[in-house]
């Protein structure tokens, strides 16, 4: 079956889709888009955490079919979505989040990486968009909040101090900015 | 494979008149994972995330119908007051992406013994609305579980809505796993509190062949209750009758040993469930009593 | 030339910024936040097709016949190959003993054994082909435990076992021994006796004995195994992999692939996680024979079933101990046997034994010893390699013992363990001194002096916070039930390759001016697995070579061997080699310099030349010339090998040696709320204390340490592979049931990290991956014992086991 869709603010197509395929293996294997991570295929773990219409879903578990005319933004669109909310646009750099090569970066990418949220990294794109969206709804989040908003994202090597670290940090910038 | 999308409710039951063995997918947190994992390979998968209205609910005089494919987050966000018992329910399940996306339906379709929602949906009191091109009708949840992962549901009929009495009194929800989120149910146990009747109702899951009520302790709680003038007078429920209550709970379970925990394990963590519950949901009353009487 | 663990100064200056010492952030970094980091399940190529497993279903089974015919009849399918079709006559791998068919022969041995592979242009294709392989069993009784395994009768697991020579000679260096291995069952076995525990015990006051039992836990990285094979023109292949360890993996499949080892080329694709799971092979082979068969590019990602079934697990054990000690507290003696399964293949049981024996005692001076350390051969799961290895089994028992010694004798449990603390000098039970620093007491005191979390944090203004009680989300407590219990433990770990094994890394490092600017390359075949070795390697060149700018080449096999990520030996051991090489290049450079600028500063003369912020210093500071005008056009570059002081093996028939070069220390407070009646923990606190020696990157070792504190955690109240005794069938191959610490079950983790250098490494560092994962477990465990005043000699720990409901 063939899938017309948005992704990051783009219009995608996917021809020859078979029908049991999910969001997950489009993104990764059709789009070149590998960014959403599969680790489990079971919705236990997160790393395929992308946003669907808005709301953080597990792309594995939405099945390719179902995103039809539906719009979806992936961790490769994340700094884009964090400008373009915060009223910038999406060809402009954004303010004191540019580290380096690899151009401009969400608030909540360049806090994981200043807080060293990040080691084999496999986690990361998942746990960076459910962390951002979280931010925009709540924030102000206790760390007790954070914890709840973060318990679908499972991380084997950090021990989540330093990614609640990084939620912190990030959540602090944002309220200086504001 | 074939995936159909019907673009209403209407294409939705005569495709499922046509192609009865068609799997609805809506949350798709059950049927992607039998996908992914080669559990299930359905003729016809059939999406009803375009049927916008099954993610709709509507609070009437005594019950909220509630669209079969609510997703959980909303649940917990906006109908606490309504479905306080659902809303703690619907607060345990998995993750909250997977609470952004799964609903009742879900949980009622697929009739899983550690479907998070059953227990609550017993206790409070509610009824399935089927249909089919055939027509339309409620099945009472205590009608609706025949089976490990059967139901009551006829080969052509889908899921539209759940109708969920309002909570007229305080109900609760717990759950044991062996995690501090996202963790499938060892077993849950749901109460609720019905002053209005003098009744209790409650819902065991994961601790027997399908999600049950503990008919013989919440006769045995009403008589006590009933006996004891505890619904006027408001007194603390005695250690003895809670003991007895939850014994009782305990005893209504049919559990197995596997995986996730031992039979002994299930019946003795859903007495103490029991207890505690009736203990929170008891005070609760109390309290609200004595706010009212106070008010007066 | 310094080869050998003689520290030189350390060149660092105010002059270089992003060298050792500080928390610079990872090259990697930026590529993994916006997910373009290529992990190996992200690789892709054209005309690529998609590799598929079939593994058996059953334990242990002869195969009575296998019909490929109608996998290959399905359209889309361009290859399927079992045992016959492999293309020469080595047909099986091992890191240390070569016992692990490519594909089952004649029988499997475990459940989830490959048994063919299937090519094809879509996944689902291909798992439909395999799906339509028929394989038939005919099942053999399973061994599952020592008794079975040992039984006069037991079915032998491997019936024509022919590597008891070569493991006795590797053990004995040279001299085989009768009775080392007491049954072809057992893989392995270590006694390490000193002093006489016969009449050490009639001195003991207190006796204490204990059984304890370690569940078989997995690494659960988060990236399945995975990898892309690319045939090349010139009949060789290039495998794009996740791995641990490159060479290790090139030498075991070359001869299986029937190429010489220069046509096999390895380049390391990004890896999600390693933990041991990735030192032994899993889908390399089978990728490349698929890839040389079809003459297309071939990828392999097994999925999270398949991961579990796909990768070696952490031993489980069964640990008997006896403890002795005098009524003021001194041990006496300590006796134990640590049977440890290994499942159907060897994989490194041989190690693991190593370990447990050796550091069975933990960080306590004992004079009279007496212990044995087996593994056995089972049909159960084959285990290998995971964080701390053998020492983290032993670690459970050992410190169980300690609290109940203290207990008996009516001491504090931490001052108990002070009192018969290791200290630099002391010996091992191998007999071994211990000749760095080994602050045993001083971590247990400083962990002890960190504040207590506050009681009741779940209770605010809004009533009970269940996210912050037992039970978590799911509602189970507002306060009911819930005892506060605080636990102790402390740990040892061996750090790299013990044994007398040749452990050595290898660097090339290149130093240039590109863009007016000088420039190092460091290239390694280091697997950078998530530790950050990268980040230090970067460090490293800065602060030996001056310069700002470091390129870290990805890591391949056109450079020597790395060894393994593994045994917290890379940033000693590789991390020892790029600063050599470095050293090297440094010198090289001085001499251009000198040939160069000597005769416009009689400072060029000097011995103490430095090399900061991008010129040539004299150690006052003087700046002789600019790097850049030093280099000119010229390209400097190194490789080298570089290896820590030898080991040697332990004796087969005492175990005594000095089989280690290094250890690495941690203590740990473990602070529970348990609901009692439902059998429910929460781990409030899990603080640490580590000696790392020297931190290199202060940030990367924090997340290294509590990275593996939650891992004990794990182990300690939820992670089990449970394994059905009657099948030996894997029961919970999911995430749904094998369950990880999410991060509501994870506490908070402060470290208190101490440095004292050990003179004998790099810069002084200290392997710190591994130490923290010893004993969080036991502390957890011993919390728990606190507040529930159980006994607990299993981990990880249940409900049931805390409601008597088992």
């Amino acid at each position: 079956m063939r899938i017309d869709f948005t992704v990051n603010g783009r219009p995608q197509e996917a021809d020859d889709v078979w029908e049991g395929e999910s969001l997950l293996y489009v993104l990764r294997e059709r789009l070149g888009l590998p960014g959403s991570k599969n680790a489990c295929e079971q919705g236990e773990c997160g790393s395929c955490t992308v946003r669907l219409d808005g709301v953080p879903v597990c792309a594995c578990l939405v099945a390719a079919g179902q995103v039809q005319g539906r719009d979806v933004v992936t961790v490769e669109g994340l700094a884009d979505f964090a400008r373009q909310r915060s009223g910038g646009s999406p060809e402009v750099t954004g303010t004191g989040s540019r580290t380096g090569e690899g151009g401009a970066l969400a608030p909540i990418q360049q806090a994981f990486l200043d807080a060293g949220a990040v080691q084999c990294g496999f986690c990361t794109p998942g746990l960076l968009v459910a962390a951002d969206e979280m931010l925009e709804r709540n924030p102000d989040p206790t760390d007790a909040d954070i914890r709840e908003a973060l318990s679908g994202n499972l991380c084997r090597c950090t021990g989540y101090e330093k990614i609640m670290d990084a939620v912190r940090l990030a959540a602090a910038r944002q309220s200086e900015e504001g | 494979m074939d995936f159909l999308r019907p673009a209403s409710w209407e294409e939705a039951l005569a495709a499922k008149a046509e192609h009865p063995a068609a799997v609805p997918i809506a949350g798709g947190t059950d049927v992607m994972v039998e996908i992914n994992f080669d559990h299930r390979r359905p003729e016809h998968l059939m999406d009803l995330n375009r049927i916008g209205d099954l993610e709709e609910w509507e609070v009437g005089e005594d019950s909220v119908r509630l669209g079969a494919s609510v997703p959980y987050s909303r649940i917990m966000e906006h109908l606490r007051t309504e479905l306080p018992g659902l809303a703690l329910a619907a607060h345990t399940v998995a993750s909250p992406q997977i609470r952004n996306r799964g609903g009742v339906g879900g949980n009622l379709g697929t009739s899983s013994p550690a479907g998070d929602a059953h227990p609550a949906l017993l206790a409070a009191g509610a009824e399935v609305e089927a249909e089919s091109v055939r027509g339309s009708r409620r099945i009472p949840i205590d009608a609706f579980y025949t089976g490990v992962k059967r139901n009551a549901l006829a080969p052509d009929e889908l899921i539209r809505a759940v109708h969920i009495e309002k909570a007229g009194g305080p109900q609760q929800y717990s759950k044991v796993g062996t995690r501090n989120a996202m963790v499938i149910a060892v077993c849950a146990f749901g109460l609720a509190l019905h002053p209005e009747t003098r009744t209790v109702r409650t819902g065991i899951g994961s601790a027997a062949p399908t999600p049950v009520r503990a008919r013989t302790a919440e006769e045995f709680l009403e008589a006590a209750l009933e006996e004891g003038g505890f619904w006027d007078n408001g007194k603390i429920i005695t250690p003895s009758l809670a003991g007895r209550f939850a014994d009782l709970c305990a005893a209504a379970c049919s559990p197995i040993d596997d995986v996730r925990g031992t039979a002994g394990y299930r019946r003795h963590a859903v007495g103490v469930m029991a207890r505690r519950t009736l203990t929170w949901t008891w005070e609760s009353y109390r309290g609200a009593r004595r706010t009212t009487e106070g008010a007066a | 030339m310094p080869t050998n663990g003689v520290p030189t100064k350390i060149t660092q200056g105010s002059g270089t910024r992003g060298g050792i010492g500080e928390s610079t952030l990872r090259p990697d970094g930026i590529l993994k936040v916006t997910g373009e980091f290529a992990y190996s399940s992200d690789l892709w190529h054209e005309d690529m097709l998609w590799g598929q497993i079939l593994r058996s279903t059953v334990a242990h089974a002869e195969i009575v016949s296998i019909d490929t015919s109608q996998a290959l009849a399905v359209p889309g399918v361009y290859a399927v190959m079992t045992y016959d079709d492999l293309p020469t006559g080595v047909r099986h791998y091992g890191l240390e003993i070569q016992d692990t068919p490519v594909l089952a022969h004649g029988k499997v041995r475990h459940h989830g054994e490959p048994v063919a592979i299937v090519a094809a242009d879509h996944p689902e294709t291909a798992r439909r082909a395999a799906a339509r392989i028929r394989v038939e069993y005919r099942e053999l009784p399973v061994v599952t435990d020592e008794a079975s395994a040992l039984a006069p009768d037991a079915p032998l697991v491997h019936e024509h076992r022919d590597d008891l020579l070569q493991s006795q000679l590797r053990s004995t260096g040279g001299t085989p021994t009768v009775g080392h291995v007491p049954h072809p069952n057992v893989v392995h076995r270590q006694p390490i006796v000193r002093g006489d525990v016969t009449s050490a015990r009639e001195r003991a006051d207190v006796i204490v004995e204990g059984e304890y039992t370690f569940g078989m836990q997995d690494q659960a990285f988060l990236g399945p195994e995975s990898g892309l094979a690319v045939p090349e023109e010139d009949g060789g292949v290039h495998l794009y992999i996740a791995t641990q360890w490159l060479h290790s993996d090139l030498r075991q499949m070359a001869p299986v692939l029937g190429l010489p080892e220069d046509k096999v080329r390895m380049t390391l694709a990004g890896v999600g996680g390693a933990f041991g799971g990735r030192e032994d092979l899993s889908m390399q082979i089978h990728a490349c024979l698929l890839a040389l068969r079809t003459g297309r590019p071939v990828k392999i990602v097994y999925n999270r079933f398949e991961s579990f079934f796909g990768h070696v697990h952490r031993h489980p054990a069964k640990l008997s101990y006896e403890h002795g000690a005098t009524a003021d507290g001194r041990l006496t003696h300590v006796k134990c046997r640590i049977v440890l399964d290994g499942g159907a293949y060897a994989s490194a049981s041989p190690a693991v034994v190593g370990n447990a024996s050796s550091l069975g005692i933990g960080p306590y001076v004992v004079d009279d010893v007496d212990i044995e350390a087996i593994a056995l051969y089972t049909n159960n799961p084959p285990c290998g390699a995971m964080r701390g290895f053998g020492a983290v089994q032993a670690c459970f028992a050992y410190e169980a013992q300690m609290d109940r010694l203290a207990a008996r004798l009516g001491m504090d449990p931490v001052e108990f363990r002070q009192l018969n603390a290791m200290e630099q000098g002391s010996l091992l039970p191998t007999g071994q001194a211990v000749d760095s620093p080994a602050p045993v007491a001083e971590l247990l005191r400083r962990v002890k002096a960190m504040p207590m979390p506050p009681e009741r944090q779940w209770e605010s203004s809004e009533g009970a916070d269940v996210r912050r009680l037992p039970g978590g989300l799911s509602n189970t407590t507002h306060g009911e039930g819930v005892v506060r219990g605080v636990g102790y433990a402390v740990g040892i770990k061996n750090v790299g390759f013990s044994e007398g094994f040749d452990d050595y890394s290898t660097a090339r490092v290149r130093m240039e001016v590109v863009g007016g600017e000088p420039v190092a390359t460091v290239h390694t075949a280091m697997a950078e697995v998530g530790q950050g070795g990268v980040t230090v390697h970067a460090q490293i060149a800065r602060t030996e070579l001056g310069v700002a700018r470091v390129t870290i080449r990805p890591a391949d096999t056109r450079v020597g061997s790395a060894g393994s990520t593994s045994a917290s030996r890379q940033t000693y051991v590789t991390g020892g080699a790029v600063r050599h090489a470095c050293e090297l290049v440094r010198e090289r450079v001085l001499e251009l310099g000198r040939r160069r600028f000597g005769s416009y500063h009689p400072a060029w003369a000097s011995a103490e030349l430095l090399l900061e912020g991008g010129k040539v210093v004299t150690d006052g500071g003087e700046v002789l010339a600019g790097l850049a005008d030093v280099l000119g056009e010229e390209a400097v570059e190194v490789e080298r090998e570089w290896r820590h002081r030898p080991t040697e093996p332990f004796d087969p028939r005492t175990g005594q040696g000095n089989g280690h070069v290094q250890y690495s220390f941690a203590a740990h407070r473990a602070v529970v709320e348990v609901d009692t009646e439902l059998g429910l923990v929460k781990v409030v606190e899990l603080a640490c204390a580590q000696d790392v020696g020297k931190a290199l990157n202060p940030l990367s070792v924090i997340g290294q340490i509590q990275g593996g504190t939650a891992q004990g955690l794990g182990m300690a109240v939820m992670e089990e592979i449970v394994v059905d005794p009657r099948t030996a069938r894997v029961r919970n191959p999911s995430f749904t049931d094998y369950l990880i610490p999410t991060i509501l079950d994870t506490p908070t983790i402060p470290v208190d990290m101490l440095e004292l250098a050990d003179d004998h490494a790099p810069y002084g560092v200290r392997g710190v991956g591994e130490a923290p994962t010893l004993s969080s477990t036991p502390a957890v465990l011993a919390a728990v014992r606190d507040a529930t005043g159980l006994a607990l000699d299993r981990t990880p720990v249940r409900p049931e086991h805390l409601t008597g409901t088992g």
